[in-house]
Parts: C-alpha cells; sequence; structure tokens
C-alpha cells in the first residue's frame, strides 16, 4: 500500500486513535501511566466518588518521589522514620493506600526499584517505543528518548486515563530539530538542550512535538537521548521523541517490564518500522551546526537564558525585543548578577547533581570523573549527589562512584526529586547561588529566593570543585 | 455528576471584576489530597475583612455567585472549581469568565452563566434580599419581580450538565469503541499488555 510519508510522530499517533470526533478531536490510547504522589491524590477520590474503577491497572506503575525526603528512610529496625511536612506525609500515604485499593503496582519508598519516575519508567522497561505515555507532571517528555509519544498531564486527565485508559487529544504540529555535525569534547546532552532552548526560546515549541534528528542523536547513549527530551517542555514543546534504533533495544533488552521471547522479536520489528519516512514533512524545521555548541551554563530565571561557559553576564540593553529586556533586568536583580561579570567568575555556594534530568548511572559517572582525586572548593557549602533511582545507586556504589563523591566533600543520598524543586527538605537557601544539574532555574524553584544555574554533570562537578561556574574542559584532558 | 436542571435560591452579591484564582482559592492551599475542604480557604482575602458578603448570614448556603467582568483569571488551577463547590456554589453568574476557569468549572459541574453588565447590575440588586431562579431547560434567569434574561450556553456543555455527564462519564459511554481498540492492540502489538506484570 503506497501511503504518505508519515513522521514518527504521526505514526505513532495513528496507531493511538480510537476515534476522531467531528471538531478534530481524537480519542488517543494510553499505553502506559505513570502515578506520583503529588497529582493524583484528587484522581483517586474522584473515581473512588463515583465509584468507577481503574480500568487497566496493567498499565498503570505508582511510584512516590516529588515529597521523599532523601535522607534515610527506614531505621536500622526498619521501621519508617516519620515525614516532617504533614502534607508530605499526607499526600505519600495517599498514594501508598489508593494505588492496592485499586490494584496498581506500587513500588514503595523503601523498594531499591523506587526513584523518579521518569528514570524509573524506562529503567524498568515499562516506557518502551512507540508506546503514548502520560504522567501528572510536565517532564513525562523524557521517556521521548526511547522513542515513546510522552507528555505531561493534568489531574483531571490523570483520572480520565486511570477511568478510561484514553485523552481526548488535538494532533499538535512537528518539529523537527536537526544537529548537524558531532559534539565537540566536554560538550554533552545537557549542553545541547541546553543551546537549542537557547536557540528556539522557551516559547519556541509551543504547540509543536519535536523530533531530534542527525547523527549525533544516533551516537547518543540513551541517558543522553532522555536528558534531551526530558527538557523539551522547557522549550515550550509538548513532547520531544528520538527515533528507537539498535541502542535502544540494547538498553531495553531484559529490563523487568520489557517484552521478553517471541514478543521481544515482534515488538523489534514493529519499532524499527516507526522511523520517519523519507520525504514526511514536518511544520517547522530547526537546523543547528553541533560545532557552536559549549558547555553551557543559564544565568537567569528561563532556562532560555543560556550561554556557552566562555561568556559573560548579558547586559539588559543587548536584547532587541523590550519585554525581554525588562525580563533580563528582572532575572540579573533576582540573580544577583552585573552586566559584563565572566561566568568563570561567579562564585557558587551549593552544587546539586540530580533530577530526571540528569540522575542516571552516565551522568554519575561524567560528574565522578571531574571529581576523582579531588575536592569540593572551601566556600562550597553544600554539595549532594541523588541518585535518579535505587538501581542507579546501587550499580554507582558497586563501581565505587559513591567514594569518589563522599571523598569530594558531597552527600550521597537516596532516590528523589530533592533539591530539583522545593517541595521535600532539600532546599538551596534564599540568596544563595547552585549549580543545579536538574531543568528549571524558574524564581524560587529550589527554594524561596535561591540562585539557580542549569548546567550538565561534568560542569556541576567543575563548579564544585573550582567554587565558581567553571569550564570543564580546563579540568579533563 | 450532580444532573443540574438549575439553580434557585439565594445569589452572593459580590460583584468583583477581574477575580483570580489565587483570590478564589490560594496558593497554600493547593498541597492537598482531597477536592473537598477547599471551602474554608476560598476568598480567604476578601472574607478577611469585616462584613464581607460572604459571611453575611442572609447569604449562607447561598448556590449562586454573582462576580464582575473576567471572574477566574490567573492560574489554571483546577482547585477554584472544587473550592466553590465545597462552599455549595453550583452557578456563577458575571459579564465574562476567564476560559479555563470555565472549562474547568463545566468539567466540574458547575454553570456558569454570562449576562450583560447592566443585567448582572440588576441581578446584583436583587440579590441582597431575594433569590434568583436559573433555568437551564429554557436558558433564562428570573427573579420574583418582572426580571427574565436570557443567556448562552453551547449546546454540548448544556446537554452534559442536564444529564449529570462529565468528561470521564462521556468518554466512558464510549466503552465499546475503546474495547474494540484493545481487541486490535492484543492482536498487533501484544505486548503491550500486562506491562506491569511482566517484573512479577
Ligand atoms: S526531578 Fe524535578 S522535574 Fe523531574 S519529576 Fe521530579 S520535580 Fe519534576
Amino acid at each position: 500500500m503506497a501511503s504518505k510519508p508519515r513522521t514518527l510522530y504521526e505514526k505513532i499517533w495513528d496507531a493511538h486513535v480510537v476515534e476522531t470526533r467531528d471538531d478534530g478531536t481524537s480519542l488517543i490510547y494510553i499505553d502506559r501511566h505513570l502515578v506520583h504522589e503529588v497529582t493524583s491524590p484528587q484522581a483517586f477520590e474522584a473515581l473512588r466518588l463515583a465509584g468507577r474503577p481503574v480500568r487497566r491497572p496493567d498499565l498503570t506503575l505508582a511510584v512516590p518521589d516529588h515529597n521523599l525526603p532523601t535522607t534515610a528512610r527506614r531505621d536500622a529496625a526498619g521501621g519508617r522514620i516519620p515525614i516532617a511536612d504533614a502534607q508530605s506525609a499526607a499526600q505519600l500515604a495517599a498514594l501508598e493506600a489508593n494505588a492496592p485499593a485499586f490494584g496498581i503496582r506500587y513500588i514503595g519508598d523503601a523498594d531499591a526499584e523506587q526513584g523518579i519516575v521518569h528514570v524509573v519508567g524506562p529503567e524498568q522497561g515499562f516506557s518502551l517505543p512507540g508506546a503514548t505515555i502520560v504522567c501528572g507532571d510536565s517532564h513525562t517528555a523524557s521517556h521521548g528518548g526511547l522513542g515513546a509519544l510522552a507528555f505531561g498531564i493534568g489531574t483531571s486527565e490523570v483520572e480520565h486515563v486511570l477511568a478510561t485508559q484514553t485523552l481526548l487529544l488535538k494532533r499538535s504540529k512537528s518539529m523537527e530539530v536537526r544537529v548537524e555535525g558531532e559534539l565537540g569534547p566536554g560538550v554533552t546532552p545537557k549542553d545541547l538542550i541546553l543551546h537549542v532552548i537557547g536557540v528556539i526560546g522557551a516559547a519556541g515549541g509551543t504547540g509543536y512535538v519535536i523530533e531530534y534528528r542527525g547523527k549525533v542523536f544516533e551516537q547518543m547513549s540513551i541517558e543522553g537521548r532522555l536528558t534531551v527530551c526530558n527538557m523539551s517542555i522547557e522549550a515550550g514543546a509538548r513532547a520531544g521523541l528520538v527515533a528507537p534504533d539498535d541502542v535502544t533495544f540494547a538498553y531495553l533488552k531484559g529490563r523487568p517490564m520489557a517484552p521478553k521471547g517471541a514478543e521481544w522479536d515482534a515488538a523489534v520489528q514493529w519499532w524499527r518500522s516507526l522511523a520517519t519516512d523519507d520525504g514526511a514533512e514536518f511544520d517547522k524545521s530547526v537546523v543547528i551546526d553541533a560545532a557552536d555548541i559549549a558547555p553551557s551554563v543559564t544565568w537567569g530565571t528561563s532556562p532560555e537564558d543560556v550561554l556557552p561557559i566562555t561568556g559573560a553576564v548579558p547586559a539588559p540593553e543587548s536584547f532587541a525585543d523590550p519585554s525581554k529586556q525588562d525580563a533580563a533586568r528582572k532575572s540579573l536583580a533576582y540573580m544577583g548578577l552585573e552586566p559584563g561579570t565572566p561566568l568563570t567568575e561567579v562564585a557558587i555556594e551549593n552544587v546539586f547533581i540530580g533530577s530526571c534530568t540528569n540522575s542516571r548511572i552516565e551522568d554519575l559517572r561524567a560528574a565522578a570523573a571531574v571529581l576523582k582525586g579531588r575536592r569540593k572548593a572551601a566556600n562550597v557549602r553544600w554539595a549532594i549527589v541523588v541518585p535518579g533511582s535505587g538501581l542507579v545507586k546501587r550499580q554507582a556504589e558497586e563501581e565505587g562512584l559513591d567514594k569518589v563523591f563522599l571523598d569530594a566533600g558531597f552527600e550521597w543520598r537516596e532516590p528523589g526529586c530533592s533539591a530539583c524543586l522545593g517541595m521535600n527538605p532539600d532546599k538551596v537557601p534564599a540568596g544563595e547561588r547552585c549549580a543545579s544539574t536538574s531543568n528549571r532555574n524558574f524564581v524560587g524553584r529550589q527554594g524561596p529566593g535561591a540562585r539557580t544555574h542549569l548546567v550538565s554533570p561534568a560542569m556541576a562537578a567543575a563548579a564544585a570543585v573550582t567554587g565558581r561556574l567553571a569550564d570543564v574542559r580546563e579540568l579533563v584532558d | 455528576m450532580q444532573a443540574l436542571a438549575g439553580v434557585e435560591g439565594r445569589a452572593i452579591p459580590f460583584g468583583a471584576k477581574n477575580v483570580d484564582t489565587d483570590v478564589i482559592i490560594p496558593a497554600e492551599w493547593l498541597k492537598t489530597i482531597t477536592r473537598e475542604g477547599l471551602g474554608k480557604g476560598a476568598f480567604e482575602t476578601v472574607r478577611a475583612e469585616p462584613g464581607n458578603v460572604f459571611d453575611d448570614p442572609e447569604h449562607a448556603e447561598a448556590p449562586i455567585l454573582i462576580a464582575g467582568d473576567n471572574f477566574g483569571c490567573g492560574s489554571s488551577r483546577e482547585h477554584a472549581a472544587w473550592a466553590l463547590l465545597d462552599l455549595g456554589i453550583t452557578a456563577v453568574i458575571a459579564p465574562s469568565f476567564s476560559d479555563i476557569f470555565s472549562g474547568n468549572a463545566f468539567k466540574n459541574g458547575i454553570l456558569t452563566v454570562v449576562l450583560p453588565q447592566e443585567q448582572v447590575d440588576r441581578l446584583l440588586e436583587v440579590a441582597r434580599e431575594h433569590p434568583i431562579t436559573i433555568d437551564l431547560e429554557t436558558q433564562t434567569v428570573t427573579t420574583p419581580f418582572q426580571d427574565r434574561f436570557t443567556f448562552e450556553i453551547d449546546p454540548f456543555r448544556k446537554h452534559c450538565l442536564m444529564n449529570g455527564l462529565d468528561e470521564v462519564g462521556l468518554t466512558m459511554a464510549r466503552g465499546d469503541a475503546i474495547a474494540a481498540h484493545e481487541a486490535s492492540r492484543v492482536r498487533h502489538l501484544p505486548w503491550l499488555d500486562n506491562a506491569t506484570e511482566k517484573a512479577a
């Protein structure tokens, strides 16, 4: 059958349409639903009030992450250490009760597999190529790194998916972000996506699903692809995608929830057919030269406020758009930065390595490689590493990475969202600066008054060692 | 969701313009685990003022709220609708609403009635001492006097409200289509089923 060439996004969309209404909205089947404690309580409550069951508990996985403290959760006798914040404790208790009540598999706070939902999904093989994946969390876009159509939803939609395993959606526009050439030394997937956001802007992807294309992505590990797709939302896009390939299949094979045997072979065959056809058209195309990308760092309070580490704090007047000038003025006041200051002269007091953007084993290896045999600078008050899951933590310990971090003066924590957002005890004090591997440098994101500079894990390590924002290329050869 | 043929009773003559969702329910109330109980935080800043209309015994348990232009602007929090419901409010009358708020209100079975400013002014006056009747079938608002105002409403929303159909319920009514999709999915993409059981 000769059909019109289609993009990866169109193929996944088409495979999930239950029906299309007259007004152009489609009922889309959802293959995988990840549930965490913050956005689910009212959804479960609504089901209970209406006497409705969860349609497909087998396609739903519940994991607490946002509110969990990253310090020890059990005492020596195995008893639960109480959580100080009553509302956090209530949200966690609600999920722990709701999951079994609705027949949903629950990975609890003391299980080795517990972690940030967006780390756990791929790691367990729950997230698969070509699948539609949702979660009440905007960084669900991460799973697009496996070639899945993955996006965040609100609480009413969580309820809708729990009850019907579908969502009513309008098809998005498609954008191709093509990166030509190869990344230079010291330049990581995090630097790449920060650079992309700088180029297209924090709202540039609004209304689009982005497909990342080019040799750079073909050569990139799954960890790297997850990092890139994770931050698609910071460019305004609902989802990001990288076509599934042999790297993807090698990553997934043998994972606990991945298909096995004959099912695996059939799955791989289908996954291979999903790649964007030659001649398929995108609504928008952005081409980026990899040679233009340096280790990057944000200076302001939007992820689009990004510069190469070799740059200097910009003057608000340097922006053409008056509203951007105004935003830059406010950002610089909040960040306590003077225009013209070289970024490498900006001293930092805190370092956070973690979050669903950069807490996988490869991220920890990259940071440890910089830290090995070094110590954090005297002015760095607080430095923590928060593995994305219990399994990442265990793997890192087997490789001796925990020792490297501890020797460098870092704290080695239990998995969770931690200092990515000020919802649990891990916060950056007001007025202090943090080199952070997370994804949002919004006002107050890491705690009221906290000043966030987004960087890669290697750059965070370099900042810890030097006590300022630093070019990692000067620390490694 | 409750089927809603109309709303009859006392109305709170609030009348304020540009009431944002932070006023309806302040941010510190968002870290909750239920939709219930938010009425306590509803209009907290307004109710801090002595003599405010919400705490006037005359309007205790009034099911209708009358507001000014652009009601429900600001953040998209669904808690605003939950807070109104918890106060016992099932209809809001105003000259205009923010889109997101009216969507959230509809999802939660709250009727939003748009009327021109002079009619809203008249209702504000009547509401101080008398009840108001909203009839959804005839799309009218009437008072114990001669007033009779008609309003527009999206036919689909009207149908849903009158029959107590929420979005989840409507999609559940498409259960056959969903089941058909699931059946074809088992044939073509069988590995997608029983995801969490595979790890057992
Ligand atoms: S790590 Fe941060 S961005 Fe990721 S899910 Fe947790 S809070 Fe959200």
